[in-house]
């Protein structure tokens, strides 16, 4: 197919993924604001969730003070800011406009209605119907669309560049987030009640509370729920079974020149297949996060390198 | 109902054509209601799909849904059979001319046009002279424009050889009055067009570069902002090939590739929607972003083919459409089927007299105008538009030619008032390759204000479906 198709395929699902990561972070970062808690505990809640994204500097130049109305507002509705709910599900439909020809006539309704209802919402409206609406929305609409493409879309390079796209997003967007929560979480333990909620809260944001509770049956502990997060193949969000789509996705596509990308994905799978909780928490999960976003970004690059600017 | 007009369903003593009789039955029988719920329901489905086209001038990437009339547009038989022939004939002619033009100049030394209307024209194309094309075809796709006037003769208005579009609309159109009213189908023969995009494929398949065994087609748009860029879509998605876009093309060796996850792949045929002047900016349009640098050499090494070809609007300017006559006679020694209109050039002193003595009766048009953008329609423009049009032709007359106003037949068509006559034209696709071929049908507009002669979509026209009647 062509590289600039596939590039923006590609495109399309990372930023449908990178928007539903969001609601989903948003929507436990306000639930986790109403726990009674400090101040600073709360300033420290929204304020990791701009670092998660490297935002300090720009939200700073919009907002004076860091607080849940300000933040919300940047990071729902802002449209200047490239990072925000608005501006992914926008940049998703323009990728799926350019291309809609190669995409399913559902597909491209169900990426454009997102957008046109999108539209249609101020974050004042968004904020008098509950906010929270707004971010299952998000959640109901990115579901829909992945069931639309699985459901009609021709088992061909167009589905793999997608599936390719959203996992390479999702891995980043797991670790990411695992990494900030778990960073506070461990730093600043006000033991007690509201420790229960953070983690719990952490769970939620990936959909994996029920989860936990199904494969653990026991209390929530910080290992634990790294192990759940990172290496278990068969919860949905963690990055095992993220790498192990991306290893199946690379397969498929593969072509002369993709062969490194291929073997970077194979080793970093590999890690996560064979490794243990205990081992990768030795240098400290933070180093290890860290490093795994470094290699999905490599990763990313070489899909670029390798199929989305051929020659 | 006028009597001045032809009316396609009615003659003049308004008694029933009998090709109109099984659908005007059929009209007759059916409640208003229902009527009213389908036209709804055809407005919301071109609406979703998204069958829209951009609108030049207004608000800029404004989207307007082309209006579409249930009453159909009816062709009988016989009729089409002439037309058809008529279509063969012409298409040949232009064609042949093209390669005479572009080689021996045959009809230029043998006096029958003037050189200079041909040479000094900005669409003759010197870098195509003496390139050799698969089956010394120029216009691949050609959307002749035609209309019916007086007592109902055929008149060809013009000749679209560059990048004629609307094709989209003729599927699009069956589609829907297949989807509304299938009882109708079932009723009478009508001949389908669903296969346009197959033939399309077929006919530029084989006129890929000599040697290639089993050619990729791609079709080139300028982009997701054309206005056109719903058909492109559409086309490139029924004929299963690649909608590219000029940076999704690259030259090596006089050999065009385009990028793919796979690596480098050939590519034989472009059937390009972008004209001449943006397809390659090393040969052309220097700061054009559309095209692939160059692409020229690549097709003059007869390593990719073209379709259209470029060059062809020299035979499709208004200055030669009154020339095209003939060339039917001079290369095919055979008398033109299909009227052309009379047509004074305002260059020639003679009839530029005449014509500025008769403005008010008169339509002029640029020559190198479209899409019915700067025109004057005589008996409708008021007397300052024609005071304004008198001083751009005395200041460069050889911009314009001017026609008598047709009396353009009309059609039966839904509009506020209720049912009502408007008139309307025809546009078929002839398809030339290894062989010459159409599709029974073509695009039909018409014009839906009241009294108005101009069909464009671009100045408020509608559609209708086109059925042409199977005996």
């Amino acid at each position: 197919m062509l590289s600039r198709t596939a590039d923006h395929l590609y495109w399309m699902a990372r930023y449908i993924e990178r928007a539903e990561n969001l609601a989903r972070l948003l929507d436990v970062s306000y639930q986790m604001s109403l726990v009674p808690q400090s101040l600073a505990a709360q300033s420290r809640n929204w304020g990791a969730l701009l670092a998660l994204n490297s935002l300090e500097g720009s939200f700073a130049q919009r907002h004076a003070e860091i607080s849940a109305d300000n933040l919300l507002r940047f990071m729902v509705t802002d449209a200047e800011n490239p990072s925000s709910i608005y501006s992914c599900l926008r940049a998703a439909r323009e990728n799926a406009h350019a291309v809609r020809g190669t995409l399913t006539l559902e597909m491209w309704e169900s990426v454009n209605t997102t957008w046109i209802e999108l539209r249609g919402k101020s974050f004042e409206t968004i904020v008098s119907t509950g906010i929270s609406e707004f971010f299952d929305w998000v959640k109901r609409r990115s579901a829909l669309i992945r069931g639309v493409t699985f459901g009609t879309m021709l088992k061909d390079d167009a589905l793999h560049f997608i599936r390719l796209g959203g996992l390479i997003e999702r891995a980043d967007n797991t670790a990411r987030i695992l990494d900030r929560q778990y960073h506070i979480l461990h730093d600043h333990n006000e033991a007690g009640v509201s420790d229960f909620y953070q983690w719990g809260a952490l769970l939620r944001s990936l959909s994996a509370f029920q989860v936990y509770r199904k494969v653990y049956r026991d209390a929530i502990t910080p290992a634990r729920v790294a192990e759940l997060l990172i290496l278990n193949p068969d919860m949905p969000r963690s990055l095992h079974a993220c790498t192990d789509g991306i290893v199946c996705m690379l397969q498929l596509i593969a072509n002369d020149v993709s062969a490194d990308t291929q073997r970077r994905a194979g080793v970093l799978h590999a890690g996560l297949h064979f490794g243990r909780i205990e081992e990768l928490m030795t240098n400290g999960l933070h180093e290890y996060l860290e490093e795994f976003m470094d290699r999905v970004y490599e990763i990313g690059e070489g899909v670029g390198r390798s199929f989305l600017m051929a020659a | 109902m006028s009597n001045d007009f032809y009316n396609e369903m009615c003659d003049s003593d308004g008694r029933l054509r009998p090709h109109y009789q099984e659908f005007a039955d059929w009209l007759s029988a059916m409640p208003a209601d229902r009527l009213a719920r389908k036209r709804l329901e055809a407005d919301t489905a071109f609406h979703r799909v998204g069958i829209t086209f951009a609108v030049y001038g207004e608000e800029s990437g404004s989207e307007r849904l082309i209006p579409f009339d249930i009453i159909p547009r009816i062709i009988p038989s016989a009729e089409w059979a002439t037309l058809q022939a008529g279509l063969w004939q012409r298409v040949k002619a232009l064609n042949a001319f093209l390669h005479d033009i572009y080689h021996q100049q045959a009809i230029l030394r043998a006096g029958i046009i003037p050189w200079e209307s041909v040479l000094n024209n900005a669409q003759f194309r010197r870098e195509m002279v003496g390139i050799e094309l698969p089956s010394d075809i120029y216009a691949h796709i050609a959307g002749v424009d035609i209309v019916r006037a007086g007592a109902g003769e055929f008149y060809v208005l013009e000749d679209n050889l560059r990048v004629p579009s609307g094709v989209s609309y003729m599927l699009e159109d069956r589609k829907m009055m297949m989807r509304l009213f299938p009882e109708l189908f079932s009723r009478q023969r009508i001949a389908p067009v669903q296969h346009y995009p197959d033939k399309l494929l077929d006919n530029l398949r084989t006129v890929a570069p000599p040697g290639v065994v089993d050619p990729t087609v791609v079709l080139l748009t300028p982009g997701a902002y054309n206005s056109a860029y719903f058909e492109h879509t559409f086309l490139a998605q029924q004929m299963g090939i690649e909608l590219v876009e000029g940076r999704d093309l690259f030259v090596r060796d006089e050999t065009v590739y385009m990028r793919t996850t796979q690596g480098p792949q050939r590519v034989d045929v472009i059937y390009r929607r972008i004209d001449d002047d943006f397809l390659d900016p090393l040969a052309f349009n220097k700061q054009s972003m559309l095209g692939v640098p160059g692409l020229l050499t690549a097709y003059r090494a007869g390593r990719v083919n073209l379709a259209n070809a470029i060059g062809t609007g020299v035979a499709d300017d208004k200055s030669i459409y009154p020339y095209v006559p003939e060339m039917i006679r001079f290369y095919l020694s055979e008398e033109p089927k299909l009227n052309n209109v009379p047509t004074w050039r305002l260059r020639e002193a003679e009839d530029r007299a005449y014509v500025l003595a008769h403005l008010p009766e008169l339509v002029v048009k640029e020559v190198h105008g479209a899409g019915g953008y700067g025109m004057l329609v005589g008996p409708a423009a008021t007397a300052a538009e024609i005071a304004d049009f008198r001083q751009r032709i005395m200041a460069s007359p050889e911009k314009y030619i001017a026609q008598p106003t047709l009396a353009l037949s009309n059609c039966p068509t839904f509009v506020d008032q209720g049912i009502a006559p408007r008139h309307l034209d025809l546009r078929p696709f002839v398809l030339s390759g290894k062989n010459i071929d159409l599709v029974p049908g073509g695009l039909t507009r018409v014009a839906l204000t009241e009294g108005s002669l101009v069909v464009n979509s671009s100045q408020g026209g509608g559609t209708k479906d086109t059925w042409v009647l199977e005996n």
